[in-house]
């Protein structure tokens, strides 16, 4: 196992991470999915979790996320159990794409609108910040001139930005995406990532990305976590290059390592 | 609490008789108030289980005329005990939840005539299988405000929630929406709906009630918000127009009121359909650029 997390600049360590799971494990009936992951995101991290199919991203998510509860280990978000975090709008979750019903009668704006729930609380009405906020997040996903038409009309593409933006809404401290460039148009990809970094660099939020295409934010990552059902590697992109894996130059690089693994 | 007959007001015809305008208001509480709750119901993909709590309610009923005592109560008390186990059974997953639902419906319906023919007579449970909106006394007609009254407080205080929920449930969870409370909530408010609406249009047209509307004002409506007025607007025409057209030609009301109801959805279907052909990018892709104002 090559494990760099330990070589890291002690300032980098040093402050509370924003998302910790210890020694976490985890098994639907008796197939064990998750055996002893510990993994952080630093605050203001661009962090990636990639793995092949079956390595328990999703699941080592839905722990995180404290959807679900591990069978071994502790998970803190905030330096807190995630069910005891109060302000929930600290984390942004989007989901996989393809979530949304194409008949759903809603705009992008009520979409988006229902991210910042978490912010402005679930039984309020929005106000001028949160007004504000929606608009905001709108704007750093390209769709203001989206705001009222129905999601369902929106592209693929489109659509994963509008879950993006639902995130964004809250302005939360740590955003985690599950999977969501599988499949997207090229543009779109472009301006994914360009949000993220946005997000990254102008806000100080950390990303959590859960991901197998890394291609699109292959230069902006900070950390890197390959999981499989353990974490076969934790460390800078760059670390990962020195085994002789580079994430986006040779585009093929990282699938193919993946494919190994699953041997 | 006897008030209400007469009415302040005069009507025209053919709203002028005084059991008509008891009819008019109910009937308009529970064509606004069904679609409000059927619109959360539809999305959440669990549209017919108005019909299933209806069932249940039966035997509520059928308790009610053993025991001689208020139905609306007891089959309030049964269609929220069923609204809760399904809720638990829903949120449980799995298809031995769907099987268990027949058995909490069936169950429900065949309690119910069996209570009822203890009573003496079946014939009592005519006037909740199919509604009676026309012999609605000022109790019931008072007791339908009630309702109603709960159901849109509820509704004003949680739609925002309710609507995150049914969007996204792990979403709105993550973001600390207590989606599981909200959940029971709307089983809870289904089952309200089912009893207000059970001496309008009958238990085994309360769906209808909260289904229709819906499925008409979502097919022309863009926003959420558009979907819920629309279909609001659409239980209460629906309503009116069923009362009208009973008492026109000695229709029976709840079959008369659900079928306005269909015809206006076959009418949003065709609205929609000329919608799709006239408008120039149809319903086909649309074209990314157009929206993309750039990032900035």
């Amino acid at each position: 196992m090559l494990n760099s997390a330990a070589d890291r600049p002690a300032n980098e360590t040093a402050q509370q991470p924003v998302l910790r799971a210890e020694s976490v494990s985890f098994a639907y009936g008796g197939e064990r999915v998750l055996s002893d992951v510990s993994m952080a995101v630093q605050p203001g991290e661009f962090a990636a979790l990639v793995g092949p199919n079956g390595s328990g991203k999703s699941t080592l998510l839905r722990v995180c996320l404290g959807l679900i509860e591990p069978d071994a280990g502790r998970v803190q978000l905030f330096g807190q159990s995630p069910r005891s975090l109060r302000d929930r709008w600290r984390v942004g979750y989007v989901p996989q794409r393809l979530r949304i019903a194409p008949d759903l009668p809603a705009t992008v704006g009520e979409v988006v609108g229902t991210g910042r729930l978490a912010k402005q609380g679930w039984w309020r009405r929005a106000r001028a910040v949160d007004r504000d906020a929606v608009e905001h997040a709108l704007e750093s996903v390209a769709l203001t001139r989206a705001r009222g038409r129905r999601i369902g009309e929106l592209s693929g593409g489109e659509q994963q930005r509008v879950l993006i933006a639902k995130a964004l809404a809250a302005e939360p401290e740590l955003l985690v995406l599950d999977e969501p460039i599988a499949g997207v148009d090229v543009e779109s990809q472009a301006l994914f990532r360009d949000s993220l970094v946005h997000l990254v660099r102008e806000h100080g939020a950390a990303v959590l990305l859960v991901s197998h295409e890394l291609r699109a934010v292959a230069d902006d990552l900070d950390h890197l976590v390959v999981l499989k059902r353990q974490v076969v590697f934790d460390g800078t992109p760059d670390d990962l290059a020195a085994t002789g894996v580079s994430l986006g130059v040779h585009q093929d690089d990282l699938p193919l390592w993946l494919e190994e693994l699953e041997a | 609490m006897n008030a209400l007959p007469g009415m302040p007001w005069a009507l025209p015809w053919p709203f002028d008789r005084s059991y008509m305008q008891l009819a008019l208001i109910a009937g308009v509480v529970v064509g606004a108030t069904a679609p409000l709750i059927g619109a959360f119901v539809v999305q959440k993909g669990v549209s017919l289980i108005g019909d299933g709590l209806g069932h249940v309610a039966v035997a509520g009923i059928g308790a009610a005329l053993l025991f001689d005592t208020s139905p609306t109560w007891t089959a309030m008390a049964f269609a929220v005990a069923a609204a809760l186990v399904i809720e638990w059974l829903r949120a449980r997953g799995g298809t031995t939840g769907d099987l268990a639902l027949a058995l909490v419906f069936y169950g429900g319906i065949a309690l119910g005539v069996v209570l009822a023919s203890r009573s003496g007579t079946n014939t009592n449970l005519q006037p909740y299988l199919f509604g009676s909106i026309l012999t609605a006394t000022a109790n019931d007609v008072w007791t339908v405000i009630a309702l109603g009254v709960v159901i849109v407080i509820a509704v004003a205080l949680t739609g925002r929630a309710l609507f995150a929920v049914v969007l996204d449930e792990d979403a709105a969870r993550v973001s600390g929406v207590p989606a599981g409370a909200l959940n029971v909530l709307l089983a809870v408010l289904t089952a309200i709906t089912v009893v207000a609406a059970m001496r309008i249009v009958g238990v085994l047209l309360i769906a209808a009630l909260m289904v229709l509307p819906v499925a008409a004002s979502r097919l022309v409506a863009r926003s959420f918000r558009g979907t819920l007025l629309g279909a609001v607007a659409i239980g209460v025409s629906s309503a009116v127009l069923g009362l009208i057209a009973a008492r026109v030609w000695a229709l029976a009301a709840g079959g008369a009121i659900v079928l306005v109801a269909a015809l206006w959805f076959v009418l949003a279907s065709i609205g929609a359909a000329v919608r799709r052909a006239g408008s120039p990018s149809g319903s086909a892709a649309p074209h990314h650029g157009s929206l993309v104002t750039g990032p900035h």
